[in-house]
């Protein structure tokens, strides 16, 4: 085949089983890859009511056919599994250099079944699969856990591992790829600590095909112009990476701050990426075959002194302005703990922002948290962050995520969550559409199903008013569909600030040798969309849970640069569910599944 | 005219990690991505530091020294160190010579696997992203590499520092 290897990897725990099996090229074709073909068989082979922390769940890497070549970044990977936090289908999806050596091993897919009955590790060098004991590695974190790995596999091979947070069963454990590369949100590092499998190693020696070279060639070349010729990607993003965003949004009046409390933060700019490129910023990185290189490798200095890869902006955010903290080495060294101990920074952010917000207001009191945790105590948010990894103390209730841990101290409505996610870095009183995002997303909280950031603040590919909700239900559909058929290709979604789904279209195209057109890649985009969300129907969610925290709908921004404004999600909610072709429940309407092909997943 | 001749250029500070210079040269050579079968390889390293690494054509080879048949071959004209598959008895004395590790053998194929800058427009300088591998004349390059640093020197001057 080209593009696709043709072969998926299924590796069950439970009976120790190896398998290879042909890809079901149809619907690889419908579905393409990654999180869009990864859906398609964890439905067709998972219930979507079983125990996310189960033997039940399955935990799918997912490469696109285009992961590996040499697309316009196309060095991304995701990873399926009923995430734990939430119950949604987790698609984490990951960069750095794991997916491609995916690819050169032959796979398109890895399926891991079951749960061993002690700890192992799974190392596939090309078509030698083992699984290994890896009771040596139980407890390390990711760093040791890696160069042990490569140490006793293959200098050149990549791993993909979870730290003490998975083994632990945080509820927003990573699973961490490349030492530095987060498959983050949901929980799925739980998943695979559930599984008592704590890393996988690949090594690939072999190649992917392209049907049409030289249409291939023309079809990266066109998008690596459109790249170039744009401010974001040839500029924001290489010089600042996604801090960029810092004083982008803050001036805006939408940097949530003290647990969403305020929208601006008035120290924002030390924490800024132009202050990091200043004080921190050690070199740019990319992924496999990346155009950008947003990856930032960074120092942290004093009594913070640390090293490693990000912070991204909504990690610079949750562990800054959020918790009101504007020491930027304090937030380097608690995003660098996030990836050494294999954690979710967004949601571990805005859990100890939640708990602080409680502290303060008196819901928890110092016996519980022993650390004195009030907004700004950068030493304490630090602490807390190894806390949770390892379930120590105050840290086994912040482990549950911010939902949990806003019920259990009499108070769900200081948890800035939807759907039990925690949501990222962008204010929906101040920026509209992204609230809609939010409130229907597939996971829960998350800015990257529907990124309207790009039209709302950055003017791309259009400049909308951040302030008005007109017209967003229309854009959030395009780039729900859009982000879900790029995700399932394998291209790095900060591609899409310049490039559409007609160069994404004309690559696939030339890469399989399957026709695309961009009509046929924004229909299989709503069709992964329409999927996700049959999923999560059938675990329980309805139309009800498409909301926001009382909060951003009641209160008003109270300083700033957008005070005084609300989120008026129930004025864009049933135009969404209408451009949707989804009744007044948010469920998909019959024509609308038969339309997509998805009739046999009827509610 | 032999300092006009040109040179690939590496410079590893500018280098991302991204790898497309192995996908643009596996893409070439053996027309398909695979890295493992390309004529430069990135080598990752902690903090983000990455080393490109591929023949350097020498002008006094190794490998060509160590090559009892003649299957390698130092092209006066081009600069290339070129392979002959033809004469290469498989014997890998060229990869024990080179002191860089820049020749491999292809057991497949039974031949040695080296950078031939494809012909005189190598396809990894011209897809890498970041303009870290170039492939320029070389006394212009020792030019350039001397002012940027004399700019540094420069400005650390301007700004009182030295």
């Amino acid at each position: 085949m080209y593009g696709w290897t043709g072969t998926v990897l299924r590796i069950n725990l439970t009976e120790g089983t190896i398998q290879k099996e042909p890809l079901r090229t149809e619907d690889a074709e419908q579905y393409i890859g990654g999180r869009g073909l990864g859906a398609k068989y964890f439905m067709d082979e998972v219930d979507p009511r079983i125990d996310a922390l189960g033997p039940e769940n399955k935990l799918i890497y997912a490469t696109g056919p285009l992961t590996g070549m040499m697309g316009v970044s196309t060095g991304r990977h995701d990873i399926i599994a009923k995430g734990p936090l939430n119950d949604t289908l987790a698609a984490s999806n990951s960069g750095g250099y794991f997916g491609a050596e995916i690819k050169y091993a032959g796979y398109d897919m890895v399926i891991f079944e079951g749960k061993a009955d002690h700890p192992v590790y799974v190392y596939a060098y090309n078509g030698t699969v083992e699984i290994r004991d890896a009771a040596h590695l139980w407890g390390k974190t990711v760093p040791e856990t890696t160069d042990l790995l490569l140490a006793e596999t293959n200098p050149d091979a990549k791993v993909s591992c979870i730290g003490p947070a998975g083994e632990n069963l945080v509820l927003f454990a990573a699973i961490i790829n490349d030492k530095h590369r987060a498959a983050g949100r949901t929980g799925i590092g739980a998943v695979m600590g559930s599984k008592n499998l704590k890393g996988f190693v690949v090594r690939g020696t072999g190649g992917i095909k392209v049907a049409d070279k030289s249409g291939f060639i023309k079809a990266i070349q066109d998008g690596r112009a459109k790249i170039k010729e744009n401010p974001v990607t040839s500029a924001g993003l290489p010089s600042l990476g996604t801090n960029v965003l810092v004083n982008i949004i803050n001036d805006v009046g939408g940097l949530p701050t003290r647990n969403w409390q305020e929208a601006y933060f008035p120290e924002a700019e030390k924490i800024s990426g132009e202050a990091q490129a200043e004080e921190n910023l050690s070199r740019s990185k990319g992924c496999t075959g990346c155009v950008i290189g947003c990856g930032r490798v960074e120092k942290a200095h004093g009594e913070f002194k640390s090293s490693g890869e990000g912070p991204e902006y909504e990690s610079t955010w949750a562990f800054g302005s959020d918790c009101g903290i504007s020491d930027v080495n304090a937030i380097l060294k608690a995003n660098f703990l996030c990836n050494d101990l294999g954690l979710d920074t967004i949601s571990m952010g805005s859990t100890i922002a939640c708990a602080m917000e409680l502290y303060e207001k008196g819901f928890i009191d110092r016996s519980t948290t022993i650390a004195d945790l009030r907004f700004g105590n950068a030493a304490a948010m630090v602490e807390m962050v190894e806390a949770t990894a390892y379930r120590k103390g105050f840290g086994n209730d912040l482990a549950e995520g911010s939902y949990r841990l806003a019920e259990t101290y009499g108070h769900p409505e200081l948890s800035m969550s939807v759907k039990k996610q925690e949501m990222p870095a962008y204010d929906p009183r101040a920026i509209q559409g992204i609230g809609l995002e939010y409130a229907t997303s597939n996971r829960g909280g998350c800015h990257v199903r529907g990124y309207t950031i790009s039209p709302e603040v950055l003017g791309l590919p259009m400049k909308m008013d951040p302030a008005t909700t007109e017209g967003k239900p229309d854009i959030l559909k395009i780039f729900q569909d859009l982000t879900a058929a790029l995700s399932a290709s394998g291209t790095c979604l900060f591609t899409s600030f310049a490039i559409g789904g007609d160069d994404i279209a004309a690559e696939l195209t030339a890469a399989t040798g399957v026709t695309y057109t961009p009509d046929d890649f924004m229909t299989i985009g709503e069709r992964i969309y329409n999927l996700e969300r049959l999923f999560i129907m059938k675990t329980g969610y309805t139309g009800a849970d498409d909301t926001l925290p009382p909060r951003l709908l009641n209160d008003p921004i109270p300083a700033g640069p957008s005070r005084g404004t609300v989120s008026h999600l129930s004025e864009m909610m049933p135009v969404y569910y209408e451009e949707r072709g989804w009744d007044e429940d948010g469920a998909p309407t019959a024509e609308k599944l038969e339309e997509l092909g998805l009739t046999a997943y009827a509610l | 005219m032999e300092n006009a001749r040109k040179l690939l250029m590496i410079a590893p500070e500018k280098c991302i990690s991204c790898g497309t210079c192995e996908l643009a040269c596996s893409l070439h050579h053996e027309g398909e991505f695979r890295p493992s079968k390309s004529r430069i390889t990135v080598y990752r390293f902690e903090m983000g530091v990455t080393i490109p690494m591929t023949c350097f054509q020498c002008d006094s080879p190794a490998c060509v020294a160590a090559c009892k048949t003649g299957a390698l071959v130092k092209d006066t004209g081009s600069g290339i160190v070129t392979v002959n598959s033809e004469k290469c008895i498989g014997c890998r004395m060229c990869e024990m010579a080179c002191p860089f590790g820049n020749i491999a053998y292809n057991a497949v194929k039974k031949t040695p696997m080296k950078c031939d800058l494809c012909g005189g427009d190598p396809e990894c300088a011209k897809y890498c992203p970041t303009h870290a591998i170039e492939y320029v004349p070389a006394d212009a390059a020792v030019t350039k590499k001397k002012l940027d640093f004399a700019a540094k020197m420069a400005a650390a001057i301007g700004e009182g520092n030295v």
